[in-house]
């Protein structure tokens, strides 16, 4: 396979980076092989002739169903209500393959990393290789071809590293499921679609992915379809998202039309050519950042993804927090030379972001499930994201990508072992509570020690409370926002008649309310679960205790990274005195790096080291202030459990409901569009206006006609003979008086 | 293989005996049916496989074509020509290019499988349905295949008469009113476009014999002729009624919901293709500047665009499964009328990829309908779910394909919409970008569907019953071809595309001239 | 000799056409319609001397035609007098659309 591909010269050709196709290709491999394990064990031929066995009688049919009931172990997809704790027959096998394809890719990815770094400054052009031709015709040429730069080899370690440690939670998590092959399955084809999304050369390619991973988030969060609310989740999650492909569809017309090209390399090339403000450059970033919107869950598509909690945890944890979800803000960030010949539409971003980081954690601040909390935490992040991409600071809001890979994936495999201790409490006592309200927790630190331990730092971490991860990359993004404020083509710029700089405090602003209210609702979600007293059960507080290793070992791991994830990329004021600093920043200089010199007119960020100082100041104090705000006002000895608890009132309830946003899409939205397709288009226009009127309506005119005919005929042979001698009379007198 | 193929003359003798072997198995299937003493299942039996072995030799014979035809020709491919009625000038003339070859190869393809679809449902007049399912063949494989116009519109009649009697003798409830609304609606169209062809044929005969030789009257329409409006307006009337368009569509829903299971295959994946197909061969090529005229081009990719959002809209709130996927069809065919009038190589080569495509993914939905159809006797959506449960293969197969149909990319569907968008984009932005809107609504119309049949909380005991009732290995074994197809064709549809490129780019550059020196005269020939 | 026997010809088919459309019992109109026969019948003959024996030999044909007509149309009163008790044309009129 390899040999036929061009040796292009570059210095990664003749290296371990030839096998790029294997980092995609693996966890298809992975699919497959789960995938045939899965049907097999699920699928009992059906009888030659259905339609022979049916007229039987339902009496028969009915039998067969008693039959199969304790027949073969399939069924009881109910996973989370797992009655029959039987291991499924090919367990054991697909904890191998699964995880393990995962193991080998990540592997890989370091290999391919370690040749990457060998390479050193030859990097700046990146390793593209070509596997054939996609869609060949016309002017358009889309080849399946995959890019090795800087920025895909960051997502592809983040994809594959968090990934694998996410498997092998799973494998613990998951194992007394009976879809438990179906779900490493799913898994799989995940990641060889996350890993497409990142390494696929042109937009279409990175398209297959996008819409790919939307696919199997859709069958993962409907994992136990036998729900209708998960089912409903799922679907909701899908068609929201393809509000956003249309977006990133019409981007990719867009550069058809105006550049004839649709990889990488060629948009860039023909992006360089615009110049800052160019219309057509706006119009595709608008519609990319749909795309992203979409698939980022910012507002207004945002919707989506608390529902999408219905899915497994760890399955909310990889795809709905750490990678599937970052993916607009990948976008934006592999677009940058596009986004910085616009700034509106980057400002546009910013704005975007900022408004949902806030937004979202209006909502967090009074949700009760653990799970809500975490998901509605991630929306607020990802406007972090965004508002870093969008002023331009991409390494800025990649490093932010990456921290919060560790920190959130920590934060929902943590509540993934609170969530099995609870389930298995109450699942020993037969008890049906709620396993993932707060209300029903408490005091837990005394049950799971590591759990509380590691998810306090991953807390720190989103905090902004400095050594932690987060508060290096939060602190360089609201840095960020703040220098672009003066001398950079986005405080040249105007949104909305707005002066660029004006925007820009205001979303410094919105950044640091986003921030406060984040320390405030990740430590009420800490003290509400781990501490004061437990409110679980006498009966059930018994069964709690700590998940096993297979579990909290990812954790482990994830705590190690959350805690010293910052060491990625120190801001330069450090000087190098605790690691050397920027290096994150230098590693992506040479994918963002022109983008980032548009917007900043070509020079360097420049802040005097004391307004640095005052910034990183201002930043502590929020974080500190907010955990201590709640550290002081809540008051976890008081709550009740979920089912003695007072209903919310006033705004509290308002929050709770999450601003109504869902119910007022489906009034404005849904609703009015189901019933104009019924009642207008369907009832009105089909079957009425054509169906009734035009066709049956033609068919009754012509009736019409015949019935006016028939009139004639009286059945009277004495009219018959007066038309007829009529007749004779005109023949002749025709004939005769001509 | 060429090599073999040529030497064993292939391409002399291809065409006619397509043409003829489903005449005679037809004859066979009725002398069977006469002489044959055993009745009841033995008869059933007997019937299908003579007919499936006809139609696999018919696919086996057909798949050579795939070689022996050189796509990158322009001329006629394994072209024959006989005299046929001398006194009318009517001859026997077939031939195929590129696209003829990828229509007749998803013809020749998805007959057996429509045989295996209906394997067991069929019980009653079974000689008889077998036999029209063999005209019908010869009927959609002569369109696909005439040269000559008069050969053209006796196989357009051809095809309707079984398809009137699929429908009217093994439909559902409503099948007359179905069957003679088919019927109708389709014969409105085409008596038009008898008349024209006759225009035509006359006029080029100049005063002689009438010539219906497709060349020859090519060759005459390409300055234009008089009354061309019109002419062009009596062929598209009848293409867009078999398309369908908006709004001549309304026959669709019936006929499907009422049709067989094999009848929706065929009607969905190849009878419809006979109106895109009729555009792409002859309303276009023939009239090229009354079909690039600013307004003739505006009305139909108004209509067309029309179809694809009402189609999709409508579809959302079908109670009845076959009924939904009707519409779908309405929504998936604009795509093919977008794709043509938007008139670029990519959009038409897209048209192409939707034509078949749709074929596949559609047949495919079909398919299992019947195949659930079968078990539960209903199409309702309301009276299933959570059947993924009790039938995992199907919900499987049922996902795979939904995605396709939905334009999942990497799935053949995906390849077809955005060529056609992409390709539009430049010369009709605002029409693709309306229509792009549709990828939002096909995701929400199907999703909804499949998760109202196969997911949600397995409650209705009839439902709970279909425990054991899994697809069996020959429902498994047909369907296997089609998501090998639809897998195939989205991730590396390059063959494909390659087979129709010549042709698309030849339609495209003549419109492109005729559109130009047309803007010079004034386009006042009504 | 000629005018006269036309004349006659005419007056009689005149009398048979009013007679048709104005009665209403059916073996009246079937007279009627004889006599209008046999008045064409008269014609035919008078316009042999001048155009040959051709027209002689019509009147045969006629007179042929006409015993058949009065043996199926008289069944067919019969036939209807059978069933409505009445040979009224007012009364049938099946034909009605």
């Amino acid at each position: 396979m390899q040999t036929e591909l061009p040796a292009t010269g570059h210095p990664l050709a003749d290296t371990v980076a030839r096998f790029v196709w294997l980092l995609p290709a693996l966890p298809l491999l992975g699919f497959v092989l789960n995938g045939i394990l899965s049907v097999r064990a699920a699928a009992t031929i059906g009888p030659a002739d259905p339609s022979a066995h049916d007229a039987h009688g339902a009496h028969g049919a009915h039998a067969d169903g008693a039959h199969g009931d304790h027949g073969h172990g399939h069924g009881h997809d109910d996973g989370h209500d797992a009655h029959h704790p039987a291991r499924h027959p090919s367990a054991a096998l697909v904890s191998i393959i699964g995880p393990g394809v995962l193991f080998l890719t990540f592997a890989l990815a370091l290999l391919i990393f370690g040749a990457m770094r060998g390479a050193g400054d030859a990097m700046h052009v990146p390793f593209v290789q070509t596997l054939f031709a996609w869609m060949p015709t016309g002017n358009l040429s889309v080849d399946v071809a995959f890019q090795l730069d800087q920025l895909s080899m960051v997502m592809v370690l983040i994809i594959t590293g968090v990934g694998f440690l996410i498997h092998l939670f799973s494998v613990g998590y998951m194992q007394d499921d009976p879809g438990y092959p179906r779900y490493f399955a799913y898994l799989n084809l995940f990641v060889f679609f996350m890993l497409l999304l990142v390494l696929g050369a042109s937009y279409p390619l990175m398209f297959v992915g996008w819409e790919g991973v939307g696919l199997c988030s859709y069958l993962l969060i409907g994992f136990w379809f036998s729900d209708k609310a998960n089912a409903d989740a799922g679907k909701k999650a899908f068609v929201v998202n393809r509000i956003g492909d249309f977006g990133f569809l019409v981007a990719m017309f867009l550069m058809f039309a105006n550049f004839e090209a649709l990889s990488f390399a060629g948009v860039g090339a023909a992006a360089a050519e615009l110049s800052v403000g160019s219309v057509v450059a706006t119009a595709i970033c608008l519609f990319l950042f749909l795309g992203a919107v979409g698939k980022s869950a910012q507002i207004p598509l945002f919707v989506w993804l608390p529902d999408a909690m219905a899915g497994p945890t760890p399955v909310s944890a990889l795809i709905h927090a750490a990678t599937m979800v970052t993916a607009g803000v990948y976008l934006v960030a592999r677009s940058a030379t596009l986004f910085a010949m616009a700034p509106a539409a980057q400002l546009t971003v910013a704005v975007i972001g900022a408004l949902t980081a806030v937004f979202a954690a209006t909502i967090g601040l009074k949700q009760w499930d653990i799970k809500k909390v975490l998901a509605y935490s991630t929306v607020s992040q990802l406007g972090y994201m965004f508002v870093g991409v969008g002023v331009g600071a991409y390494t800025a809001g990649v490093f932010h990508l990456m921290t919060h890979a560790f920190f959130k994936a920590l934060l929902f495999l943590g509540s993934g072992s609170v969530i099995y201790a609870m389930h298995q409490a109450y699942h020993a006592t037969h008890k049906h509570e709620d396993a993932q309200d707060m209300r029903n927790m408490g005091g837990l630190k005394a049950f799971m020690p590591i759990t509380a331990g590691l998810m306090w730092i991953a807390t720190l971490a989103i905090a902004g409370i400095p050594p932690f991860a987060g508060f290096f990359s939060k602190d360089e993004i609201l840095t960020s926002v703040f220098a672009r404020t003066h001398g950079s083509t986005l405080a040249d710029a105007s949104w909305l008649g707005i002066p660029g700089g004006v925007v820009l405090y205001g979303v410094y602003a919105l950044g640091l309310a986003a921030a406060l209210m984040t320390a405030i609702y990740m430590t009420r979600m800490m003290l509400y679960t781990f501490h004061g007293p437990n409110r679980t059960g006498e009966k059930e507080r018994g069964h709690l205790k700590e998940a096993p290793w297979i579990m909290t070992g990812p954790l482990l791991v994830l705590g190690v990274l959350s805690l010293a994830g910052g060491w990625f990329n120190l801001p330069a004021i450090t000087g190098g005195a605790i690691g050397p600093s920027e290096v994150l920043h230098h590693w992506l200089e040479p994918v963002v790096g022109t983008g980032t010199l548009i917007v900043t007119h070509g020079e360097a960020t420049h802040l005097s080291h004391a307004t640095e100082y005052a910034l990183i100041g201002t930043a502590i104090l929020i974080a500190v202030a907010g955990i201590a705000l709640a550290a002081f006002r809540l008051k976890p000895a008081e709550l009740k459990p979920a089912k003695d608890a007072p209903a919310e009132q006033g705004i509290e309830k308002t929050l709770l409901n999450k601003w109504y946003v869902d119910e007022a899409y489906d009034k404005a939205v849904v609703r009015p569009t189901v019933g104009l397709s019924r009642l207008v288009l369907w009832k009105g226009v089909d079957t009425g206006l054509i169906d009734g009127l035009l066709v049956n309506g033609s068919a009754l005119l012509m009736r019409a006609f015949g019935w006016l005919g028939s009139q004639w005929q009286t059945g009277r042979v004495g009219t018959y003979a007066w038309a007829l001698v009529f007749g004779a009379f005109l023949v002749l007198s025709a004939f005769t008086l001509r | 293989m060429t090599q073999f193929l040529d030497g064993i003359g292939y391409n002399g003798w291809i065409l006619p005996t397509l043409l003829a072997l489903p005449l005679l198995g037809a004859l066979l299937l009725f002398a069977q049916g006469v002489t044959q003493k055993h009745t009841g299942e033995a008869a059933m039996r007997a019937a299908r496989t003579l007919a499936l072995w006809i139609f696999l030799a018919e696919a086996v014979l057909s798949l050579g074509l795939w070689w022996s035809v050189d796509v990158s020709s322009l001329d006629w491919q394994a072209y024959v020509d006989a005299a046929w009625i001398p006194q009318w000038g009517a001859r026997f003339t077939v031939g195929v290019d590129g696209v003829a070859l990828m229509l007749v190869l998803l013809t020749t393809i998805l007959m057996p499988l429509a045989v295996l679809g209906s394997w067991t449902s069929i019980r009653e007049k079974v000689h008889s349905y077998y036999a029209l399912l063999l005209i019908l063949t010869t009927g959609m494989l002569g369109v696909f295949m005439a040269l000559d116009l008069v050969l053209f519109y006796v196989m357009w009649e051809v095809m309707l008469v079984p398809m009137y009697l699929i429908i009217g003798i093994w439909g559902g409830q409503r099948r007359l009113y179905a069957s003679l609304k088919f019927f109708l609606y389709t014969m409105v169209g085409s008596l038009l476009m008898l008349v024209a062809i006759l225009w035509l044929g006359i006029a080029a005969g100049q005063g002689g014999t009438p010539v219906f030789s497709y060349d020859a009257i090519l060759a005459m329409t390409r300055g234009g002729v008089p009354g061309q409006f019109w002419l062009f307006l009596a062929f598209a009337l009848a293409f867009a009624v078999k398309v369908p368009m908006w709004p001549f569509h309304t026959w669709l829903p019936d006929a499907h919901v009422e049709a067989p299971t094999a009848g929706s295959v065929i009607l969905a994946a190849i009878m419809l293709k006979m109106g895109t197909f009729g555009f792409i061969r002859f309303a276009v090529p023939l009239f090229p500047a009354v079909a690039m005229h600013p307004t003739v081009r505006t009305v139909m990719l108004v209509l067309a665009v029309i179809g694809i959002v009402y189609g999709a809209l409508v579809a959302l709130v079908q109670p009845d499964f076959k009924k939904l996927v009707a519409y779908s069809s309405v929504s998936h065919l604009g795509f093919v009328m977008l794709g043509i009038f938007a008139m670029t190589v990519e959009s038409v080569q897209g048209a192409l990829m939707v034509t078949i495509s749709h074929g596949i993914s559609t047949g495919a939905l079909f398919l299992l309908i019947g195949m659930i159809y079968e078990r539960r006797h209903t199409r309702m959506i309301e009276d299933f779910g959570g059947i993924a449960k009790v039938m995992p293969v199907f919900a499987l197969i049922l996902t795979v394909v939904a995605f396709s149909s939905i334009g999942v990319p990497g799935t053949n569907g995906f390849v077809g919409e955005f060529l056609v968008l992409v390709g539009s984009f430049p010369t009709q932005p605002y029409y693709a970008l309306i229509a792009a809107t549709s990828v939002i609504f096909a995701a929400a119309y199907l999703l909804w569907a499949v998760q109202r049949i196969i997911y949600n909380p397995l409650v209705k005991p009839e439902n709970q019953a279909l425990k054991g009732m899994d697809l069996n290995w020959r429902e498994i074994g047909l369907l296997t071809p089609l998501v090998i197809g639809i897998l195939w064709l989205g991730v590396y549809p390059k063959p494909v595309l390659h087979k129709t490129e010549a042709v698309a780019e030849r339609m495209v550059r003549q419109a492109e001239q005729a559109r130009l020196s047309s803007r010079s005269l004034t386009v006042g020939e009504r | 000799m000629l005018a006269e026997s036309l004349a006659l010809s005419a007056a009689l088919f005149t009398v048979g056409v009013v007679g048709v459309l104005t009665r209403r019992n059916a073996i009246i109109i079937f007279m009627c319609v004889e006599l209008m026969l046999n008045a064409v019948n008269l014609s035919f003959v008078a316009l042999s001397t001048l155009y040959g024996a051709s027209g002689q030999v019509f009147v045969i044909f006629v007179m042929t035609v006409a015993a058949a007509e009065a043996a199926v149309g008289l069944a067919i009163i019969i036939a209807i007098f059978r069933h409505r008790q009445s040979v009224n044309l007012e009364d049938v009129n099946l034909l009605k659309g």
